[in-house]
């Protein structure tokens, strides 16, 4: 039998602005994961964690602050950082060890503490780093970015404000239902067109805030936890970690200018769809299997495109499945049940191992009052910054 | 007394007599091209091996990819006015160089012309002025006053 990676325990420790020590998070996540594991911690011969880059050197080698913290136990260890897909290479490392056969089980740590306000780059002149350089000559910042993909879906396929306050208010309901949220609330449509301009058309309550908060997983492989009586875990079908392929014609955070598509045409599917289909194929299924997806609405406008890069729809089509209610509790295919970052607010490294909890809970029936009837299938998209996205695929 | 500028940036973008462009480094292999120049180690195209570039001085022109307008201030570095006042940035593409890249509204027009495939021009704009009283430029994006014009020639070579 091929082998298989299972989740059999997830955690989070609730997503907030608790100003406190990013180390804590982790372990009450790592913690309440192995609880729901049932293992011991000193079973876990795997330690991964997620990287954070605002907490000083102990974010920059989470993999061993999380095991320090948990108590040393010789295990091996890795710390991995993607951006916002951090959580998903962490993932990624943990499984790939497991389905090598290099070990059984793993636990997988994010967690962050964030500063209010815009992300700002990191401190010091670095005239080099585009990162450094888009808020030096230009102001623009990740909203900016965010506003571009919102105004193209207006001037291009005709979606209103009214479409993304409703995708606002749609991941707020579900979001009001997710103890683990840090927003819940059932914000209203006039919640949101109240809300200051921050990048026009983005108001303040559509652009995801800035959270501390921590997600962990125990992965397994399906042999080991059967033989401890854990049966029925959710099979990590697939993780995607695919970058871009040249010339990459979207404009992305964090670069100034495009690639040019003068001497090689554009690919005929784009990053983020790519990521996805690559996700698809390792995972042998189509967006027609989908049950639920937990996709990165960095901006609630942005939750629109990932639709279309699920291949939930044609592109230019996100919109009408939105106004369908295809997309809510109760729809075909419920985006965002946890409340996605509407509700949550990004904890960095931390948000794509969140989403991978709300599938293992979905696809398990444990999702409590946002349960989507009868979840067999779900999908992560994530997109970090540098050519880094994430798709993970769960099975029940 | 003449009031001192420079670039906020050398290398991305010339300013003279008048006539601004961006700088491209096309790779003398397979003619692709990158922005800003700065950023090439070897040629991005994957499959050329091209490890030498020539200048490009990129097309003044483009089209409105898309556009936003900023009504919080930005974080440092960037310096922002004060008393803040809301400011707008453009992506635009590049028909000549097949690309598309970023940059502010320029001072004196208005967001109010700029839609998705407006036509826009290459201009400067002050971005601060630093702790020596010198105005730092940046390019900075226009509408093009008369729109039915068939711009010119949009690519000038120059020697590397």
């Amino acid at each position: 039998m091929t082998r298989q990676v299972v989740a059999i325990g997830a955690g989070m420790h609730p997503w907030g602005k608790w100003g406190r020590n990013f180390v804590e998070y982790g372990v009450h996540a790592a913690k309440a994961a192995l609880a729901e594991a049932g293992i011991a911690y000193t079973d876990v011969q795997y330690v991964v964690g997620a990287n954070t880059m605002r907490n000083g050197y102990p974010g920059y080698v989470a993999g061993a602050t999380f095991a320090q913290a948990l108590g040393w136990t010789g295990a091996r260890i890795a710390s991995a950082y993607a951006a916002c897909a951090s959580g998903s290479q962490a993932i990624d490392i943990a499984r790939t060890r497991i389905l090598a056969g290099l070990c059984d089980v793993a636990l997988v740590v994010g967690a962050d503490t964030t500063p209010k306000g815009f992300l700002a780059p990191n401190a010091g002149e670095r005239p080099d780093d585009p990162d450094w350089q888009r808020f030096h000559l230009l102001g623009a910042t990740n909203p900016t970015y965010f506003a571009f993909a919102a105004r193209r879906r207006m001037d291009l396929y005709g979606a209103t404000e009214d479409d993304f306050a409703a995708v606002k208010v749609k991941n707020a309901a579900m979001g009001a239902l997710n103890p683990n949220a840090r927003y819940q609330k059932a914000f209203t449509r006039d919640d949101v067109f109240a809300s200051p301009l921050v990048s026009d058309p983005l108001r303040l309550l559509q652009i995801c805030a800035t959270s501390d908060g921590g997600a962990a997983l125990v992965l397994a492989s399906r042999q080991w936890a059967e033989q401890r009586g854990i049966t029925g875990a959710p099979c990590i079908a697939a993780v995607s970690t695919a970058t871009p392929t040249y010339p990459a014609t979207t404009v992305e955070l964090p670069d100034i200018a495009t690639d040019s598509s003068r001497v090689v045409a554009p690919p005929a599917r784009g990053f983020r769809a790519d990521v996805i289909h690559q996700a698809y194929e390792e995972a042998g299924l189509g967006p027609d299997d989908l049950d639920l997806a937990e996709v990165y609405d960095l901006s609630s406008a942005m939750e629109l495109d990932w639709y279309e890069d699920l291949a939930l729809c044609p592109v230019g089509e996100a919109e009408k499945l939105l106004r369908a209610g295809t997309t809510t509790l109760g729809g075909r295919v419920p985006v965002n049940t946890s409340g996605g970052l509407g509700a949550f607010g990004e904890a960095v490294p931390a948000q794509a191992i969140a989403q991978v909890c709300e599938l293992v809970w979905q696809v398990r029936g444990d999702a409590g009052a946002r349960q989507v009837e009868g979840a067999r299938v779900g999908a992560t998209a994530n997109q970090g910054l540098f050519g880094h996205g994430s798709s993970v695929i769960v099975t029940r | 007394m003449a009031v001192q500028v420079r670039p906020a940036i050398d290398g991305w973008f010339v300013a003279e007599d008048g006539v601004v462009a961006l700088l491209g480094a096309q790779c003398t292999t397979c003619t692709t091209v990158a922005f800003p120049a700065t950023k090439v180690i070897v040629c991005p195209n994957p499959a050329c091996d091209g490890v030498e570039f020539r200048r490009l001085e990129m097309g003044r022109r483009g089209r409105v990819w898309s556009y936003t307008t900023n009504h919080y201030a930005a974080p440092p570095p960037y310096v922002s006015p004060d008393p803040f006042v809301p400011y707008s940035v453009l992506a635009v593409e590049l028909p000549d160089v097949d690309l598309t890249v970023l940059g502010q509204l320029a001072d004196g027009a208005s967001i109010d012309d700029i839609r998705v495939g407006s036509e826009v021009e290459l201009t400067t704009k002050a971005l601060y002025t630093d702790g020596d009283g010198v105005a730092r430029l940046v390019w900075a994006w226009r509408p093009v006053a008369d729109a039915s014009v068939v711009p010119r020639a949009m690519t000038a070579e120059v020697s590397p």
